[in-house]
């Protein structure tokens, strides 16, 4: 019933709408901090610019929002259409986060975004700041609250088997609120956000700068998302979240799976810059290694040991064949043998239970395994290293390229330089991408890092799955493929239309298309560079 | 409180989340359904979309909510009915894309095309989901083909197409028709002049409509449908799964609940009367009054489907004992009870908020206030 291509396409969709969802979120978190300093400047300056730009970048905000708020629904129901075997399996502990995060964030964030669209005439300066930074706040508290989920995803504390029941349940609220992979991973997260709102910030003002228009508007949007931006990349380098990869066994193998190290070196580790792993003969080609950073990276410390890949193929072995005598315990209970005994013997190696499942794919009664099949169980659970090890490096050189960027922006922007710096401002017009790029591959090392496991170490992703057939699945992909392709290109046609106009849009009549524009009319100039402004103008907001 | 009280709290405050999507989220899914029938020219489309322009955002989180909730209270209702209802539930989704983006990107560009376009769009996103939430309760009613597995794994061997059954498609009639008429009560509150007249002359005929076909509905379930009865659980105080229990198929089942508990009649009548409530009131041209009646005419429907499957959520038609029930699908008692502190901080805080967020927005909208702010409105 379960079969590979089955596993595959729901895995394909679900990948495929996780991360066009989270092309939008990142803009999300960090244009709403944004917009809540811009505002606050307003309140205390009082100068109109600032209002201007809250509006401005607000309307851009808006756009970006409608995609995250539409794509975010898939997010919140597929688990049961596509994921239903994972979704009784674990829904006892997944799904409190899950809804703690619509009552405590979605609401928040929902309710006060239209209060700041349409409430500037019917609220004081100062109920509108607030409101836009509860905006801010509901957006980030959504991110703590699926991060919690995700984190127990990849570290599953708090919780355990319950054999009457078939599922996980939770045994301490505490320890999956207060998971450090899930701490991690939010500061992580959020800080990319408020990277990407920088960058996004940045390079549009950049545009600005170059085609010099609306220039204080551009140089003061430019002074504070530099500011942000600087302390939120500092943030991602410095609070990165490789610390989080000690923990548990998951998180260890990605780790592993990420450096490639196939070897446990004597600590501290080196770290491999650059190379071609290699999954056949489980080496590292053309390596270049930088003695003690990987150490010193992944542990804090120079001497506790990285454990390579090899290492951790023969703990795995160990624990797939603890697994089948957890499951050989399991069917006793599950067939009425309750005694003491079996019920003591059963809680000696449940930890284990879920590596027993892996043997599902190969054969379903697990305990009949053969040394092949265990082997390759084993094996199963070290991620691709090359896609691993790639997309980390490509995530880590963004990281640091947009560190350069950001902090010659905040140089230029500080001493007032800005305006000279043409090179600079068309690097932050080109790096528009990167960060969301970034993000993608974040997302990639740390989800695709986590396979064979839908929750690590407890349940294996070839068994999370609904029953579906295949055709079904290829229908349901082609039709994501077809409304998100389709409200892409919307948006990005939007994005493109009001950034080229700039504050012109909000037709206040203090900016560059309008004044060109009247000035064009009353000055009866009908033809030449004079006459597109005006074209622009009409196509109007 | 015992595990047993917590499982019929937890019935309660789904009801709760699934009446507060419904009064709330409902009005502005009206108001979509109903833009291309009453609106006739831009700016009165335009003044609908505004009068719901701050609120649907917010209104739509009670539908994420309700999703949460079910799968942190209820996760095999969560899995088993999410999976089941496949092509349903991404018909709800797909339609519900075109909200968020048709509110926000309609007024962008000025271009007819480009704005009948997203008319389409929000008119099909408020009406879809309508008619299709309406169809998935029918379908609870006649009980719907699944089975499961000892390790709870689910089949269900019905089709989307199976769903569109007589039945299913009047229930479908209903819901739909209440929350056009939801959305008409709110018009009526928050617009003038010749929009608002139209609106009051739809919201009659869609509650008389609405009062037919529940009528209707109430007649088939009690001549023609078989209820589901328990005649044997393991325990409803104890953490039990929907494979321990006996359950079997009775004429008139559905309708025993009224006679063991006539309290329970409350819910059909409160129906009737706020449909009735509903027509007087916006004949008399009393528009707060119409929504207050409309909303409550919502909750009694709701409740009348929800009292007359209870204790049944999911009723299995192909493994009757393989129903899902409020005592056999709920969390440990540790998550219910985690979850029902949540639940009783921050509901309160959300209506309180919410509360605000409409006094301060609230007001009749005209055309004139369009063409006035034409930029930076809906």
């Amino acid at each position: 019933m379960i079969s590979e291509s089955m596993v595959d396409l729901s895995r394909l969709q679900f990948a495929m709408t996780a991360l066009y969802h989270f092309l939008f979120v990142p803009l999300t978190l960090g244009l709403s901090f944004i917009l809540a300093i811009m505002e606050s400047a307003y309140v205390m300056t009082g100068k109109q610019v600032y209002q201007d730009m809250v509006k401005f970048w607000g309307k851009l905000f808006g756009i970006n929002f409608a995609l995250g708020v539409t794509t975010g629904l898939t997010m919140e129901f597929q688990f049961g259409t596509n994921w239903a075997y994972y979704s009784h399996y674990v829904g006892d502990i997944f799904g409190a986060p899950l809804a703690i995060e619509g009552l405590m964030a979605f609401f928040l964030e929902s309710t006060f975004i239209g209060l700041f669209f349409f409430g500037w005439d019917r609220l004081t300066r100062i109920q509108h700041m607030i409101v836009t930074w509860l905006v801010a706040l509901g957006s980030n508290l959504s991110a703590l609250w699926i991060l919690i989920a995700n984190g127990w995803m990849q570290n599953p504390v708090g919780a355990e088997f319950n054999y009457n029941t078939m599922r996980m349940e939770m045994t301490s609220f505490v320890e999956v609120l207060f998971n450090p992979v899930a701490q991690v991973k939010f500061v992580h997260t959020v800080s990319a956000g408020y990277v990407t709102g920088a960058m996004f910030v940045l390079g549009i003002s950049s545009y600005y700068l170059l085609k010099k228009r609306d220039l204080p508007f551009a140089r003061r949007s430019f002074a504070i998302a530099s500011s942000f931006g600087l302390a939120a990349i500092l943030s991602v380098i410095l609070l990165g979240d490789e610390s989080g990869y000690e923990i548990g066994d998951v998180q260890k193998t990605k780790l592993a799976a990420i450096e490639a190290e196939w070897e446990t070196h004597p600590a501290p580790a080196a770290f491999t810059l650059f190379g071609l792993p290699n999954e056949e003969t489980m080496e590292t080609d053309y390596a270049i290694r930088i003695p003690w950073v990987l150490g010193l990276i992944a542990t804090r410390s120079t001497d506790e040991q990285v454990v390579g890949i090899k290492d951790l193929l023969v703990e795995h072995e160990e624990r797939v064949r603890n697994g089948m005598g957890a499951y050989d315990l399991f069917t006793q209970l599950k067939a009425g043998d309750e005694s003491p005994a079996t019920m003591a013997a059963f809680d000696e190696v449940k930890d284990d239970l879920g590596y027993g499942l892996l043997l599902k794919k190969y054969t379903p009664d697990v305990i009949d395994a053969t040394e092949d099949q265990i082997k390759s169980a084993a094996r199963d659970t070290i991620p691709g290293v090359a896609p691993m090890f790639f997309t980390f490096r490509i995530m880590v050189a963004i990281g640091f390229t947009m560190f350069l960027l950001v902090a010659l922006a905040f140089w230029h922007s500080a001493r007032q330089t800005i305006d000279k710096q043409t090179w600079l401002q068309k690097a932050l017009l080109w790096a528009i991408p990167l960060p969301f790029l970034a993000c993608e591959m974040g997302w990639f090392v740390a989800e695709y890092g986590r396979q064979p496991w839908s929750i690590g170490e407890v349940l294996p992703t070839h068994l999370s799955t609904s029953t579906r057939s295949v055709e079904e699945l290829w229908m349901s992909i082609a039709g994501f493929v077809l409304f998100y392709t389709a409200l892409l290109v919307a948006e990005v046609y939007l994005m493109f239309k009001f950034a080229r106009l700039g504050p012109s849009a909000l037709h206040t009549g203090r900016y560059h298309f309008e004044k060109e524009a009247s000035h064009s009319m009353t000055g009866g100039t009908t033809a030449g560079p004079k006459a597109q402004p005006l074209q622009a103008r009409n196509e109007q907001a | 409180m015992d595990y047993e009280v917590l499982k019929l709290v937890w019935w309660v405050l789904i009801g709760v989340l699934l009446v507060g999507f419904a009064v709330t989220d409902g009005f502005d899914m009206g108001v979509g359904a109903l833009l291309r029938i009453i609106g006739r020219t831009d700016t009165e489309r335009r003044v609908m979309l505004n009068t719901i322009g701050p609120h649907w955002d917010g209104n739509q989180v009670w539908f994420i909510t309700a999703g949460g909730a079910i799968f942190a209270a209820w996760p095999v209702v969560y899995a088993v009915a999410f999976s089941g209802f496949y092509w349903a539930m991404l018909l709800v989704l797909f339609a519900m894309f075109f909200r968020p983006v048709g509110f926000e990107y309609r007024a962008k560009v000025d271009d007819p095309r480009w704005r009948s376009l997203w008319d389409w769009g929000l008119t099909i996103g408020g009406a879809v989901p309508a008619l299709v939430f309406g169809v998935a309760f029918g379908n609870l009613i006649l009980g719907v083909p699944f089975s499961l597995d000892e390790f709870m794994r689910s089949t269900y061997t019905g089709s989307f197409w199976a769903l569109l059954n007589p039945f299913g498609l009047v229930a479908g009639l209903v819901s739909l028709g209440m929350l056009m008429m939801h959305g008409g009560t709110w018009l009526q509150m928050r617009t003038d002049g010749a929009l608002h007249e139209r609106a009051r002359r739809i919201t009659v005929a869609l509650a008389v409509l609405v009062a037919a076909l529940f009528a209707l509905a109430g007649v088939w379930i009690w001549m023609g449908i078989d209820g589901y009865v328990i005649m044997d659980i393991k325990s409803t105080a104890a953490a039990v799964t929907p494979l321990d229990k006996v359950v079997t198929t009775q004429e008139g089942a559905w309708l025993s609940n009224y006679g063991q508990h006539p309290w329970m009649m409350i819910a059909p009548l409160l129906g009737f009367a706020g449909l009735a409530l509903t027509v007087l009131m916006s004949m008399m041209n009393r528009g707060v009054m119409a929504f207050v009646s409309s909303s409550l005419a919502i909750t009694g429907i709701i409740l009348t489907a929800g009292f007359s499957l209870f204790p049944f959520i999911m009723p299995s038609s192909l493994e009757p004992s393989h129903s899902l029930t409020v005592w056999d699908v709920v969390s440990s008692e540790m998550t219910l009870n985690i979850m029902f502190w949540v639940a009783m901080v921050f509901v309160p805080i959300v209506l309180s908020y919410t509360i605000w967020g409409y006094y301060k927005m609230w007001g009749r909208l005209t055309n004139q206030f369009i063409e006035d702010n034409k930029y930076s409105t809906y």
